[in-house]
Order: C-alpha cells, then structure tokens, then sequence
C-alpha cells in the first residue's frame, strides 16, 4: 500500500481498504528498516505522527472528507513545525523547537495530513546534493553511493523510497525540480508568489517557493490544491483566483505548442540525457502537440545573476541568526563581537559561510552598482526572453539536469557545483512555474524533464505532466532498495 | 575579479563571521572563483535595462496599522541561550 500515489491513497481510505493509522504504521516501519541507509529524515515523530493518524480515522468516522485526510506525508526541514524540531539542516539550529507552523504546515494540517517528520537538505537550502547537510548528507535510493540531489534531498529520496507518500520542499534555484530528477519522483515548483513563504526558512526570499515532491502528476494537482493561496502572512503572496489544478488534467494536449531552447540542447548535453527528452518530447507530438526550437539568448548569465542575487539576499536574511535570540551560542564570548562572530562561523558550515561572503561583498559599499544592480537587471532580460518565447509555444521543454545524479563527494569545487542547476536557476528569476517528471534512464538513475509554463500556468503545466504520464510509466519504477542495502 | 585576504577579512568582519588565517586563504580562492563565474555579466550592455527586483513587479502590500499578534514573548524567549527577567542576555557592552 506504501508504494501508491496520494490520490489512490486518498480512495483507499475513503473506501475503507485501509486506515490512517495502519498506513501511518506501515510508513513509520518503512522508515526504521531503511533510513538508516538513506538518512532521508533529521526527525522522525513517531508518536505525535500515530497520535494524527488516529484522529484522522475518528474525523473520518464522523464524516470528514478533507483532501488528505489521513495521508503519511513529510516536511523539509526548514518548514516551521510548532514543538517540532526545525534546523535547516544546520548546526546554529541544531536546538530549534519552532514556536509556530509555516502557513503550508498549516495547510497540509487543515487538509487532514499526519507528519511522519522533517527531511533532510543542504544547510539553509544552498546546496544541489544534500551533502552540506550538518546531519550528514542524504542518499539516492536508485543507488546509495550517488548524491539525491539538493536541497530537498531528504524530501526526494523519502518518496522515491516509499518514506511518505508525498513530502515538501522548496525550490530556489533548482531545489525542488533537481533532486526529483535525480531521485525519479514529480517535483513541482509553482510560479512565485503562488505558495506563502511564511514560516519557511529563508535562503533568497525574491526566489524562494515551496511545493511538493511526489508520486505523480495527478498528485502534484491535489496538493497544489492545498498548498495555494494568499496569506496575509506573506506580502509577496499573490491574490489569484481559487483554481482547482486537478480540473484540466484531462484536456486533450491537440495544437499545445512546445518549445526546445537552442540553448539547452548542444554539444555540452549529455547526449544520453538528449535522446531521452527528445523521446518524452515524441510522446507529446504523437499526442496531439507542435514542436518549435524557441531562443533563450541570456540563459547562460542567469546562472551569473544568480550568484550574486541569491547569496546577497543570503547575507541579509541569515544575519538574524546572531547566536542572541535563539540557536547556537559559542561558549564563553568575550565580547558581544566575539558571540555574534564565533556563533556563527561555528554555526554555520563551509558553502553557507561562502555565500554569506559573496552576497555580503556584492552589496557592500562601491560594488553594489556591479553586482546587484546588475544582476537584477540581467534578471529582467532573462524574464523577457521567457515572456517573447511564451508568445509563440505554451510550455517549454528540456532536461532538468546535465547529468544523471553525481558521486557522493565527487563534486569538490564551488563553480561546478553551480553548474549542476543550469537548467533550473533562470526560472526562479522569472518567477515561472517548472515542473520535473521521470523519463528514463541513464546507466540505471532516473533523469528528468522539465517542464516550464508562463506565469500562473500551473494548471497548463500539470496537464501536460499528467497526460505525458498517462502514456509512459517512468514515474511508476521503484529503486530496488533491498539490492543495494549494503553499499 | 581576485579576492585578496585582507579583502576577505573585511568581508568577514562587516558579515559578523570569524575566519582562521588559512580559512582566510581559502575563503579568498574560492570566492574569487565564483566571482569569476559571476563576472561574465559585466560583458553585457544593460545601460537601457531596468533592473527587476520581484519577478512580477508587485509593490509592497499595505495593512491597517492594528495588533494582530499577542504576547508571545515568554515563549519565545524561552529559546534563548540566556534570558533574565524578559531581557536578552549578551556579554556587558558599557562599562
């Protein structure tokens, strides 16, 4: 029962096959037999997740019939969990019992979901491999010695191992759509402002989005479901109207026209990953849809835009954490100076101090006309070219990596780490929504396609995603886990 | 562009962190890596590009100026490494 998507779940409770709680049991064995290997969860909340369960089966009885009712789901860790531990993946907050819920912690509550616990991530979501965890890095079920990707890593490996039936995660520059490619899962990343960021730990708050790693398709529509809306909370939210994305999954996709940035497909692709998404791209024409090549021009410099706007928005957002209010303390400061700045080179690890240095340097006095101002407005370049390519086709596809998933420590310079998001970061500076659906298969990982609509498009984007997966099937293989339990 | 050391210890101390002299030498190579990667935007002509600082433009959202929070600060302090009598508690800044 543990292998199934949220919306067979959903029937299996409703009919009576199964109950929360005997599910939530079966997830909370699940987790004990294999995270040990995978190190998917930072905590796991085994009381407080059986206490949920049983609630959801007595508010089933009495008649509820919320949308997860009763549904074993996870939370990346930098989700505000009341009396739960939340850090970040971080050793500054490595003592952390959040004091409140993150309005999507809310949400997925309302909505009738149990929490198995907090996954695992790269420390304050910088990070595309899971391995700048302070709780040490997550791995890829399809294979224990590669990365599963980052930053929701721990979410990624979670559903692709059978850990949740759906977990959380945030997407800043990839964070969401990369570990889903490496991990074989559906990865949504909605348009900016779709989802409230309060609550959330921030990294980058202009690029930072929460959505869902899951099953399917059909399930990234019922959860975006739940997770949308404005929120007072969060004055970026954006007051759309109310949408029900599992609504259009069923329109035919006859005359949907499709782009392939020139950009994206050249000598430097892997020419594996190339045939694969070529093949998807297939499916889709036999389905009814057009091809176009279509022209990003500044892609290559949104990844430069990029390092400086992430990690200048980075330094300012991480300097609350100051070792006064809450989190680590150094042991016996001498001076104020000496706490805030042994508190947090202590607290934080290597690549979060790096970024820190960078953004800090990129808005420092003199070199903010350089750096900021200038990628901000290489951002809007990259926006436009998205807005002149959306004239002509309705999604845009590629692949959602250069690469199937990496080695475990394979991957030891700053630059091409950075490299690995290539395909993903151009899309948090526009703001658009981005989808990455399992499409095969390259020496045994999964890789990924990726799918990108225009703003607020989520519902044309899950649409395309769900019929692709009506007529393939990657979406439904599982990692042989016991296999290679002992690498 | 290169990143000297004494460059990085500025840095540093203006982002509150404290860097050891051979952290420093290595802070120094990497950032001026990825200063690197950063720089190939300095080859594009923006001069006629606004910048972009929200990707939908949306302006700040305006609220009536009434509480909408309680007190919570019992509970919040409990967090604290130190607190006493409702107040932070840091190193003695005036002597």
């Amino acid at each position: 029962m543990i292998e199934k998507t949220v919306t067979e779940l959903c029937a299996a409770l409703a009919s009576g096959e199964t109950t929360s709680e005997a599910l939530t049991r079966a997830y909370l064995d699940r987790i004990a037999e294999h995270n040990g290997a995978l190190n998917a969860y930072i905590t796991v909340c085994e009381d407080s997740a059986m206490a949920q369960a049983r609630e959801a089966d007595a508010q089933r009885a009495a008649g509820s019939t919320a949308p997860l009712l009763g549904i074993p789901i996870a939370h990346k860790d930098l989700f505000c969990t009341q009396g739960v531990l939340t850090t970040s993946g971080s050793k500054i907050l490595h003592n952390f019992v959040s004091p409140y819920d993150a309005t999507v912690v809310e949400r997925m509550q309302a909505a009738g979901a149990v929490m198995l616990g907090k996954t695992n991530m790269d420390e304050f979501a910088m990070g595309s491999s899971n391995e700048s965890s302070y709780y040490g890095a997550a791995r890829n079920p399809w294979d224990l010695n590669k990365v599963p990707g980052g930053s929701s890593g721990g979410s990624a490996a979670a559903v692709a191992a059978d850990l949740c039936a759906m977990a959380t995660g945030t997407d800043t520059g990839g964070s969401i759509r990369q570990p889903a490619a490496f991990c074989g899962v559906t990865g949504l990343k909605p348009s900016y402002g779709r989802v409230s960021r309060w609550g959330m730990i921030a990294y980058a708050s202009s690029l930072d989005q929460a959505g869902p790693l899951c099953k399917s398709a059909e399930d990234a529509a019922l959860l975006l479901n739940v997770m949308a809306g404005v929120d007072n909370k969060d004055s970026t939210s954006i007051d759309l109207p109310e949408e029900d994305f599992s609504a259009t999954l069923n329109d035919p996709l006859d005359g949907l026209r499709v782009g392939l940035p020139k950009q994206y497909f050249t000598a430097e692709l892997n020419p594996a990953i190339a045939a694969i998404i070529k093949t998807a791209v297939g499916e889709l024409e036999a389905l009814g849809a057009t091809v176009v090549e279509i022209d990003l021009p500044n892609s290559e410099l949104a990844l430069s835009a990029y390092y400086v706007i992430a990690p200048a928005e980075a330094s300012t957002n991480l300097s609350r954490f100051d070792g006064v209010r809450y989190g680590y303390r150094c042991e016996e400061p001498k001076d104020l100076e000496d706490l805030y700045k042994r508190s947090r080179s202590e607290g934080f690890g290597e690549e979060v101090k790096r970024r820190i240095m960078i953004g800090t340097y990129a808005l420092s006095a003199g070199f903010y006309d350089a750096y900021y101002r200038k990628a901000q407005k290489i951002r809007r370049l990259v926006k436009d070219d998205y807005a002149r390519a959306f004239e002509q086709v309705d999604v845009i596809i590629g692949p959602t990596t250069p690469s199937p998933a990496f080695g475990l420590a394979s991957i030891k310079d700053s630059v091409t780490m950075y490299l690995e998001d290539i395909y993903t970061i151009a899309l948090n500076l526009a703001g658009l929504p981005g989808m990455s659906v399992p499409a095969g298969y390259v020496d045994g990982l999964p890789i990924g396609m990726q799918i990108v609509a225009s703003d607020f498009a989520e519902a044309k984007l899950l649409n395309v995603a769900h019929q692709f997966q009506r007529v393939t099937d990657w979406h439904t293989h599982k990692p042989a886990l016991t296999a290679n339990k002992e690498a | 562009m290169a990143f000297d050391k004494s460059e990085v210890e500025k840095i540093a101390h203006l982002a509150r962190l404290h860097l050891s002299s051979s952290e420093s030498e290595e802070v120094a190579a990497r950032v001026s890596d990825i200063l690197g990667l950063i720089d190939k935007m300095q080859s594009v002509d923006t001069d006629a590009v606004a910048p972009l600082s929200h990707p939908f433009e949306a302006v700040q959202k305006l609220r009536p100026d009434v509480v909408t929070e309680p007190n919570r600060r019992d509970e919040l302090q409990a967090l604290a490494p130190q607190c006493q009598d409702g107040l932070f508690l840091v190193p003695k800044v005036i002597e």
